[in-house]
């Protein structure tokens, strides 16, 4: 079962082929056996995960299973879940056990799914490498000398690997895409507000979201089909009808023929995203991809983005800003971590803040304080949030010309470990094409389409106009039922 | 327009987070490097551009204001590092 899709997966538990309780079990006697090396998870807890396995299996012989009851999910340890250790990565929240479910949780454990368990992350969602954790790294499973990406880099290992059939993620700057990209998987990130951020640790709240891993874009489908949806709890939520991402994946463009599918698509293609910086492997992997749709009908515009140069140096006035009075709430009183010893309230804050949290989070707290401190307001926050319009405006241009914006995820393929950790800026500069989505709230997503250096994956990334995630899903669909790079497993899983 | 390492520790002591003289050093690089990234916006004007504060341009939905959240304390508290009889504790503020 462990290469078996969601749908296959639900189709042997109807059939009662396997019961829940067994399919747990077996995915967690893998992780027993793979995690210590890979290190994707930062909890699991056979006990709790066999207990509501249990219920699954009862609620399949009752005839009341939804497309995914008994199948075990994992969640990115940013999303609080009741009685489980939700650490977000960091010492700072170590201790911290959940005494409430965030609302995509309540929306898994109403679909009679499984936690599998809590997967390891970039420190509050903080980085491009899963190397900032306080859990330490996450591996490639594709090799085990370089990164899985991140933020979400223990979600995209899990997958890769065959841990997990099904991972959550969250977006901030491309941290469910960049690791699907290097890991060579499947993610989506949805149109901002369609994913409740209620009980998700906050990172920056106005770009963060949910959003969905998996080997295919159907099983992406099937996740969002219970992960999205409105929340009165997140003040950002949208009220909108609910769709069903997965019905309509294998019918053609609207207009297509069987033959030629994505006949009438119109791929756009920003001259911006193959610029100096694009290693020349992933740009011929992205490249074969996209000769792969034009063969499957699909007809390319030339696009411009041209302010999306300028989106890192937004991003990292914003996120941080939003960053640093998010985290405020890391004090050492109500939750989580407290310095052992202090002299008075003031010195408890300050050495519980720099016990508790690790060197890039510090960081990009300091650069919040700065750019939001007196004087500097309008000549970085308020500039940056300009900026954020242009962008905005760049892809709604963009968009009255083409329905989907194709491009790579990431510059280069997966690099080592440890080689860009003590450098920021570089780091920072590998989230170039997947930060401006973020900006402008757009849904993005990004899928296998080759490999490069190493033999190492490559992603495509894929930009939608709001709300268009079911026309997405539904292209990256048709490209994998006419492709297998989404199929391939590293060597030795 | 590079920090000063006064800065520096301004800014840390301003974001509550102690921090040793070795490591402001190191800081105040990265953070200038950082800058070097940001003053890149600079280069465009923006005098005509309004902010863009959310990202679908939304006001922001209000409810009603009645009681919804229902009493949780004891189970709010059981996480806190110390608590005595319903009070968060911290170290004395008031003589």
């Amino acid at each position: 079962m462990f290469n078996a899709s969601l749908k296959e997966i639900a189709a042997a538990l109807g059939a009662r082929k396997i019961s829940s309780v067994d399919l747990t079990e077996q995915f967690l006697d893998r992780i027993g056996r793979l995690n210590g090396d890979l290190n994707a998870f930062i909890t699991v807890d056979r006990a709790k995960s066999l207990a509501q396995a249990r219920e699954a299996d009862a609620r399949i012989a009752r005839g009341d299973a939804a497309p995914l009851t008994g199948i075990p999910i994992a969640h990115k340890d940013i999303f609080c879940a009741r009685g489980w250790l939700t650490s977000c990565g960091s010492k700072m929240l170590s201790n911290f056990v959940s005494p409430y479910d965030a609302h995509v949780i309540e929306q898994f454990n109403r679909a009679g799914a499984v936690i599998l368990g809590k997967t390891n992350m970039d420190e509050f969602a903080m980085g491009s490498s899963n190397e900032t954790s306080f859990y330490g790294p996450v591996k490639n499973p594709w090799d085990r000398a370089f990164v899985p990406g991140g933020s979400s880099g223990g979600s995209a290992c899990a997958i890769a690997a065959r841990l997990a059939p099904g991972a959550t993620g969250t977006d901030t700057g491309g941290s469910i895409r960049q690791p699907a990209a290097l890991s060579g998987i499947t993610g989506l990130k949805p149109t901002y507000g369609r994913v409740s951020r209620y009980g998700m640790v906050a990172f920056a709240s106005s770009l963060d979201q949910g959003g969905a891993m998996g080997k295919s874009a159907e099983d992406v489908a099937l996740l969002l089909n219970v992960m999205a949806g409105f929340d009165a709890r997140d003040s950002t939520s949208l009220e909108r009808s609910p769709e069903d991402f997965a019905g309509a994946l294998a019918q053609p463009w609207a207009g297509a023929a069987a033959e030629q599918p994505l006949a009438g698509l119109r791929i756009g293609v920003a001259r911006e995203h193959f610029g100096a910086g694009l290693a020349a492997d992933v740009a011929e992997a992205v490249r074969g991809a996209l000769a792969e749709f034009e063969r499957l009908g699909a007809s390319r515009v030339d696009i411009e983005l041209p302010r999306s140069e300028l989106s890192v140096p937004a991003y990292y006035v914003i996120a941080p800003a939003e960053a640093s009075s998010n985290l405020s709430r890391f004090d050492g009183v109500r939750y989580g971590y407290r310095a052992p010893e202090y002299r008075d309230l003031l010195d408890m804050y300050c050495k519980t803040r720099a016990q508790g949290f690790g060197a890039e989070v510090k960081r990009r707290i300091l650069i919040g304080t700065y750019v939001l401190s007196h004087g500097y307001y309008d000549a970085y926050y308020l500039k940056a949030q300009r900026i954020r319009r242009l962008i905005a405006e760049d892809f709604a241009r963009a968009f009255s010309r083409c329905d989907l914006i194709m491009g790579p995820t990431s510059p280069t393929v997966a690099f080592p470990l440890g080689s860009k950790v003590s450098d920021p800026v570089q780091m920072y500069l590998n989230d170039i094409y997947t930060i401006p989505p973020n900006l402008a709230g757009l849904p993005a997503m990004s899928l296998p389409c080759g490999f490069g250096a190493g033999n190492l994956p490559v992603g495509l990334h894929v930009v939608g106009d709001y709300f268009s995630e079911a026309r997405m899903l539904k292209v990256a669909h048709h490209f994998q039922r006419a492709t297998d790079w989404h199929l391939r497993a590293p060597k030795g899983i | 327009m590079p920090l000063s390492l006064d800065e520096v520790k301004r800014i840390a002591y301003l974001a509550r987070i102690e921090i040793s003289e070795s490591e402001a050093l190191r800081t105040q690089g990265q953070l200038n490097d950082i800058f070097g990234l940001i003053e890149r916006m600079q280069a465009v004007d923006t005098s005509a551009v309004e902010p863009m504060t959310h990202a679908q341009g939304r006001a922001l939905r209000l409810r009603e204001d009645g009681v919804t959240e229902s009493d949780q304390k004891s189970l709010f508290q059981s996480v806190a590092p110390q608590v005595e009889e319903g009070l968060y504790l911290v170290p004395k503020v008031i003589e």
